[in-house]
């Protein structure tokens, strides 16, 4: 068999429109230098994050209430989602209600069209990346200009961003560089990150002065007051918010707080879990639109009250976006967030984007080694890695997965469960790795083989050494 | 059915049996006031502000007028501070605060444990001032400063007025190489002047 294929049918799952995670990884993983560098950069901000959770002595009552918290509104969801849209709605701000992506997407051009609205920027909304709002409107002459640095970046480059936190954690200052070149005028060559925002700086100013609508995300929603909290760093939340003319904020249902003590709880977890600072700069709670604003919430579904229905599986909704998981995996650090495929990468998108598209993000789960840091460092203590490997089994059952797979691991099973096979088959590996080392040691036949090298074969088996050195 | 109707009744399908809410009760490591001043000045220093302790305003009164001479777009929001500018309402136009160098404006309350200061809409004046300006100064009682966020959330209203925000440092990125860069969108810096009157 011609090893490509032999390599497909063993060793990759189903494969989407889209290339695998694996197939994704394994490009990405052909420059060593910079898979490194992406590594190690990912956990430098794990490192920080582990700084800064050391200095508050209450971190893991906070992680406790954090998760019980959620547990609770998840349980009691559809109440305090009424409860909210009323209290917003006597606040003066304007509800509507989005079953899936396309209404959500149909809702903002709506207002957009009724309006004239000729400008719109937006701050970052992982909604709206799920939702493919950009896309969606471009097709339509309305143009979005990102306004978070990173999102910028990879706006300019035609790229979706690579981390929910850090949307072009994929560059190097170069890649930047020449892109500001490109699309700003920004002189060549010039690599220097203070240089560089400042000239995104200068650029986007005009942007939020010119633009008419803003639309922005939401990290928490408070049922008792009917208010929204909006956190950013940049403080382009704020500036294209408050220069505008409408405001547009978008949320997924499970984005729902029940008390404003709550977010005492939630915003001394959020920042020290996605970058280890003890807040972000900007922490902007919307109550009432401005005299002579409009104001409209966007509640969407897209497939959350689905997953609320798996019991397996509904804790994932706990996720406040963080991307501490994203920072901790090693998969995820030496296969960059483009090879996930979906809006949200990382740990947490293999648990969300199977509910979503089983078949198109089959292969997801399977890019873990469940080895369970996700969950460690997870704010809301989401149990992350269980979740993976029971997306795993779900799949499999469904039919998802590919072929070979299945009958690599049935064979696997046998193999396993016949001790006398078992002992013929590991000393005819051992002979065959000691015999025809170049058979193993081919990366295009032996996946394993891949960014390591392959111990050299014992002689005997353990079995065999147990049974000659025993008393 | 409407699409509001078929997401609550889908939630009340799928939720699972009520879980209990639990009590927030968490105490804060210090009792001491002047701790927590401390803490205070060290997060916020760490996280690229500047905090200067002043027994007087007269100070902050001079280096207004001075620089005012100088030429700067000053903007001062406090009566106690001198002349206040009244041309800063809520619905002037982000093109004209955009030319605001330096603004003056008094915080609420400060938080120990992370560096932030509370600023309530009244205060700020319009909602842009904070983030346009080029430069911010935030003057705060030092008796205001409160050991951690649950207490802060005891002692605001987050819903007496429209906006309210917790401002830490200046704005800052670190989207490029995590290369940290302040001065993103918002304020290039940020002064907070702790006031012991």
């Amino acid at each position: 068999m011609n090893p490509k294929n032999f390599n497909r049918l063993f060793f990759e799952p189903i494969q989407a429109a889209t290339l695998s995670h694996s197939a994704a990884a394994e490009i990405f993983n052909k420059d060593e230098a910079r898979t490194d560098w992406h590594d190690e950069t990912l956990w430098f901000v794990r490192e920080k994050r582990d700084k800064a959770v050391k200095q508050i002595s209450e971190w893991e009552q906070l992680r406790t209430l954090g998760s019980d918290i959620k547990d609770h509104t998840l349980s009691n969801l559809d109440n305090y989602l009424t409860e909210f849209e009323k209290n917003a709605q006597a606040n003066g701000i304007k509800i509507h209600w989005a079953i899936d992506a396309e209404e959500h997407n149909e809702i903002i051009l709506r207002i957009i069209r009724e309006q004239k609205v000729q400008q719109v920027v937006k701050s970052k909304s992982m909604l709206t990346e799920e939702c493919h709002l950009n896309d969606f409107l471009a097709q339509r002459g309305v143009e979005v200009v990102d306004t978070d640095l990173g999102e910028r970046i990879v706006q300019f480059r035609n790229e979706p961003p690579s981390h929910i936190v850090l949307p072009a954690i994929h560059l190097k200052k170069q890649d930047v560089s020449e892109t500001f070149h490109e699309h700003l005028g920004t002189e060549k060559g010039n690599n220097d990150p203070q240089y560089l925002t400042e000239a995104a700086r200068q650029h986007l100013r005009e942007k939020f002065i010119e633009s008419q609508l803003a639309i922005t995300g939401v990290n928490f929603a408070i049922a008792s007051t009917g208010g929204f909290v909006v956190c950013t760093n940049e403080g382009n939340a704020d500036m294209g918010a408050h220069a505008a003319k409408i405001h547009i904020a978008c949320m997924g249902i499970e984005k729902i707080i029940p008390k404003v003590e709550h977010l005492g709880v939630f915003l001394r977890l959020l920042a020290r879990s996605a970058t280890g600072q003890p807040i972000t700069t900007y922490s902007s709670h919307f109550h009432q639109p401005r005299v002579g604003q409009q104001m409209h919430i966007i509640i969407v579904d897209n497939g959350r009250t689905k997953q609320l229905g798996r019991p397996d599986f509904r804790s994932s909704l706990k996720c406040i976006r963080c991307a501490a998981c994203f920072n901790t995996c090693p998969v995820y650090r030496r296969s960059g967030g483009h090879s996930y495929h979906t809006a949200v990468a990382g740990p947490i998108g293999s648990i969300l984007n199977p509910n979503l598209d089983m078949k198109a993000n089959a292969d997801l789960p399977f890019a873990s080694t469940l080895c369970g840091s996700c969950s460690n460092v997870c704010p809301v203590k989401i149990d992350i890695h269980v979740q993976l490997y029971k997306w795993r089994q779900e799949l499999v059952s469904e039919g998802y997965t590919a072929t070979g797979k299945k009958v690599a691991m049935k064979g696997m099973a046998f193999v396993l469960s016949h001790p006398s096979i078992y002992r013929i088959t590991g000393k005819m590996a051992r002979w065959m790795m000691r015999a025809f080392p170049f058979i193993l040691n081919n990366k295009s036949i032996n996946p394993w083989y891949k960014q390591r090298e392959m111990p050299e074969a014992p002689k005997q088996s353990f079995r065999d050494w147990y049974k000659k050195n025993k008393q | 059915m409407s699409s509001r109707e078929k997401i609550l009744g889908a939630i009340s399908t799928n939720k699972p049996a009520l879980i209990e809410l639990p009590v927030i009760d968490i105490k804060s490591t210090s009792n001491l006031a002047a701790d927590w001043v401390e803490q205070f000045i060290k997060i916020l220093e760490s996280i690229g502000g500047t905090v200067i302790q002043l027994s007087s305003i007269d100070l902050i009164k001079k280096e207004i007028q001075q620089a005012k001479i100088g030429g700067e777009y000053i903007v001062n929001t406090l009566p106690i501070l001198g002349e206040v500018n009244t041309e800063i309402n809520s619905t002037m136009e982000a093109s004209l605060l955009e030319t605001v160098d330096r603004a003056y404006i008094e915080g609420s309350l400060g938080v120990a444990e992370n560096g932030s200061v509370w600023l309530y809409e009244h205060q700020i004046k319009n909602r842009l001032l904070p983030f346009i300006c080029q430069h911010l100064v935030i003057c705060l009682n030092t008796n205001k400063i409160v050991p951690n966020l649950h207490e802060a959330y005891k002692q605001i209203d987050v819903a007496k007025e429209g906006y309210g925000v917790f401002l830490a440092g200046p704005s800052k990125t670190a989207d490029i190489e995590q290369s940290l860069v302040i001065g993103a969108h918002g304020a290039r810096s940020l002064l907070v002047y702790l006031i012991s009157e």
